[in-house]
């Protein structure tokens, strides 16, 4: 099984940090795994994206044209990533910041209110996890509880006394996603 | 019983290969006073010197040390690559006018912002010797090379590079004094000044370069008298000799 | 030593650290800057040489003179710099000093672009410096194998006296993965007998030169470089095979572009196709032999690379005309997806090939009518 995921949003929603704590959660639970970020000029202050693929056996390209799953935490990110997704792929889209609703229904878009979540648990900074949450709902390879660990194991000491905030983060984009879906 | 006394021989820095060196060139001069200061300083087994393009490009056959040959102009990138894993070592680049001062100009001049902690030799005889006489940097004006048929024209070619000034504005360079190789005076006080410059590297006290004006008689078109002879009355006015850069610490050293 | 999540390039940087890298000089340009930023960090920490230069020439030099005294050494750059460090990497080879470069290949000619490229494949494996050399080329595909092969480039370079270059593209250097780190091993000074490192009391003087004035002298060294090249290609030949055993289509690609083939083989598999993937590790030498014998068997080949086909040339002169080489490139910086291959390998089990029309051309019509 293999399953490729893109996160976009602008540069400084933690695009990239979003994308790197999937990709740890996944090497922890041994699988393989690749994280490919959108690098140079475009990176300073304009959109950002990173792709991880995960999968059981050595991965071939870390780029994909057409993502089964995907994050956008902004409205050109949703404009660029609606139409290129897989056919009953999952968009995870940050409510907070587009002015519209799906426009595709062959695909599953979730619409998520991430500024405000991230905003109730007292940091706006931790939408990007919102966002993490969500998406796991889609993604059978990796656990809530595998990327809870791998935030504990992988965040820089630093920013330790950050976790249960992130873990709360993971659990309310999780649980958003969880009470549409059903 | 009558002795003879033994005035001149050979240093112990040179090895028994007589130089390629055009009659009257003072090349040779150069490199005995630089083979004398090493042996002086007893640095003989401790020195890599680093070869230039130019006509001093065989200057590794007549040193009894360590040598490598860089490309054109990038001795000094050379050296700071030696001396920087080898911090105990004596490392010295011997150069010409085209070589340091046109296309390794900006080697020359980054090696000493650094502040690396080399020796440099730099031989300024206003023209490129080795491939024939062409217009150098440091080419006087109105001189006439093989590339400056009608002589050097300031409006198009530009005016002659002062090394030894330019590089004396920074704060990297520990040494930085220009001599003449022209008569036995200036000879002496080249050596006086080759053994500061080594003492500032073996000291740790930063970049030291000695600029030597010489001759080129056979590109000049001259005997060799009258080559000397030109140095002193057109090269000494258009670079002038002196004490361009001589830190505190440097001053200090008595020898 | 448990896996990492490592980028590509500090990846490189602290296999270079781990195999013992005395000094690196190098100068900013992306995409690799992370491995001179990394070293900037990392080997004074351990008391080692890091200079930042004042360009890729004079970073090239430092490599040389560092090279001569016989400690290992490496720079690295991304295509227009390597384009300035021909000169030295010329002088390097002719004077049979070890060193290890390392370029993260972007788009041009020129200033081009910084996104992931393969364009520099001939100045690499054809040599780019002038004059009569050969070096040793190491591709890696993936974060794993740039760590492998960084280390390996040092004992290479050692072995043979020889410039040995790591060439991948941007995606390499840019992309994580899980990847395992070799132990630290510690700084040993080879007391090699052409190092010139100061006479010290102990010998006599050493000269290290490219100049050979004689031309009878400067065909022995040439034909002592040509000798040792040999040897190099009899000894260290690598690739990757996937799916070949019963392959009538064979892919060859290096780097990203062979990666991402992978992804389109094994959906054509799937697809009950029978095509396989070689993946040359080292590219100079080229797995030659490998893609005669494949020849033997294989109804077709298929290129795959982020240039105009430069491997092609290679694969075509080993494949002997004796069945058809197929081409497909993304240029300019463009990443192919494995959904293009996957239709040149579907279009090529579907129809009769000729081998009469050089594959470059062939491909350009085919581009031409997308």
């Amino acid at each position: 099984m293999q399953k490729e995921i893109i996160i976009s949003g602008f540069g400084g929603q933690g695009v990239l940090f979003a994308g790197q704590v999937i990709a740890y959660a996944a090497m922890d639970s041994g699988k393989e795994v690749t994280w490919i970020p959108s690098y140079g000029p475009e990176m300073r202050g304009g959109t950002a994206n990173c792709t991880v693929v995960i999968a059981d056996q050595e991965i071939g390209s870390p780029l994909v044209k057409n993502p089964p799953l995907a994050i956008a935490l902004n409205l050109p990110s949703f404009d660029k990533y609606e139409p290129l997704m897989q056919a009953g792929g999952t968009l995870i889209v940050n409510q907070s910041m587009v002015d519209r609703g799906a426009q595709r229904n062959d695909i599953h878009v979730i619409l998520v209110p991430c500024n405000e979540i991230a905003e109730g648990i007292g940091d706006k900074k931790l939408m990007n996890m919102v966002a993490v949450g969500a998406l796991l709902t889609a993604l059978s390879q990796v656990s809530l509880k595998d990327v809870e660990k791998a935030l504990e194991a992988h965040l820089p000491a630093r920013h330790k006394h950050l976790l249960p905030k992130n873990y709360e983060a993971l659990k309310r984009g999780f649980e958003t996603h969880t009470k549409r879906v059903g | 019983m009558a002795t003879e006394n033994l005035v001149y021989d050979r240093p112990e820095g040179f090895t028994d290969t007589p130089t390629h060196y055009c009659p009257g060139c003072t090349h040779g001069v150069a490199h005995r006073l630089v083979a004398e200061v090493l042996e002086d300083m007893g640095l003989i087994d401790k020195t890599i010197g680093v070869a230039p393009v130019g006509c001093a490009v065989f200057a590794y056959n007549y040193f009894d040390t360590d040598f490598v040959e860089a490309p054109h102009g990038r001795a000094p990138a050379m050296a700071t690559g030696i001396k920087r894993v080898l911090p105990d070592r004596v490392v010295f680049t011997y150069q010409g006018d085209g070589d340091l001062a046109s296309i390794g100009m900006g080697e020359i001049v980054h090696a000493a912002a650094r502040g690396e902690n080399l020796t440099v030799i730099f031989i300024n005889n206003a023209n490129y010797g080795m491939t024939g006489g062409q217009m150098a940097p440091t080419t006087l004006p109105g001189m006439k090379t093989t590339s400056s048929p009608n002589g050097r024209d300031v409006e198009t070619q530009g005016y002659p590079i002062k090394v030894s000034e330019m590089l004396s504005t920074l704060e990297g360079v520990g040494y930085c004094v220009r001599r003449s190789l022209h008569d036995p005076k200036n000879i002496r006080l080249a050596k006086k000044a080759i053994r500061m410059a080594f003492e500032t590297q073996v000291r740790g006290l930063g970049f030291s370069m000695v600029e030597l004006l010489s001759t080129c008689p056979t590109n000049w078109g001259m005997t060799p008298v009258n080559s000397l002879k030109f140095v002193e009355e057109h090269m000494v006015p258009a670079f002038p000799l002196g004490d361009y850069k001589i830190s505190e610490a440097i001053k200090q050293i008595k020898i | 030593m448990p896996k990492e999540l490592w980028k590509g390039n500090e990846a490189i940087a602290e296999a270079a650290v781990r195999a013992g890298l005395e000094a690196y000089f190098g100068y900013p340009i992306t995409p690799q800057t992370e491995i001179l930023e990394y070293l900037s960090r990392r080997m004074p920490e351990l008391g080692r040489t890091f200079v930042q230069a004042e360009s890729e020439l004079g970073a090239i030099n430092m490599v040389y003179g560092a090279a001569c005294t016989g400690v290992r050494v490496m720079s690295s750059s991304s295509s227009p710099g390597v384009s300035l460090m021909m000169e030295g990497i010329s002088y390097i080879a002719g004077t049979e000093v070890p060193a290890v470069l390392v370029n993260v290949m972007r788009g041009g000619p020129g200033l081009g672009n910084i996104a992931p490229a393969q364009g520099d494949y001939n100045q690499a494996v054809h040599g780019g410096g002038h004059g009569d050399y050969q070096p040793i080329v190491l591709a890696p595909a993936s974060v794993q194998e740039a760590i492998d092969l960084t280390v390996l480039s040092f004992d290479l370079a050692e072995k043979y006296r020889a410039i040995c270059m790591v060439i991948l593209d941007g995606c390499v250097g840019q992309m994580m993965e899980p990847a395992q780190m070799p132990e630290m091993k510690p700084i040993q000074r080879a007391n090699w007998d052409w190092a010139t490192d100061g006479k010290m009391g102990k010998r006599e003087r050493r000269i290290l030169t490219s100049i050979y004035l004689d031309p009878i002298e400067e065909e022995k060294l040439n034909l002592r470089l040509l000798n040792r090249w040999r040897t190099i290609q009899a000894n260290e030949i690598r690739y990757k095979e996937y799916f070949l055993d019963d392959a009538e289509i064979v892919i060859v690609g290096f780097g990203t572009a062979g990666r991402v083939a992978l992804s389109a083989v094994r959906t054509a598999r799937e697809q009950g196709i029978k095509v396989g993937l070689l993946r040359p590790i080292t590219v100079s030498p080229f797995p030659s032999e490998v893609i005669d014998q494949l020849a033997g068997r294989a109804e077709a080949f298929l290129v795959t690379e982020m240039n105009s086909g430069q491997m092609l040339e290679d694969v075509r002169l080993a494949v002997k005309g004796r069945v058809p080489v197929e081409f497909y490139g993304r240029l300019g910086g463009v990443v192919p997806f494995p959904d293009e291959i996957l239709s040149e390998i579907q279009r090529m089990a579907k129809i009769k090939l000729s081998a009469n029309v050089h594959p470059r051309d062939a491909w350009l019509e085919r581009m031409a009518k997308v």
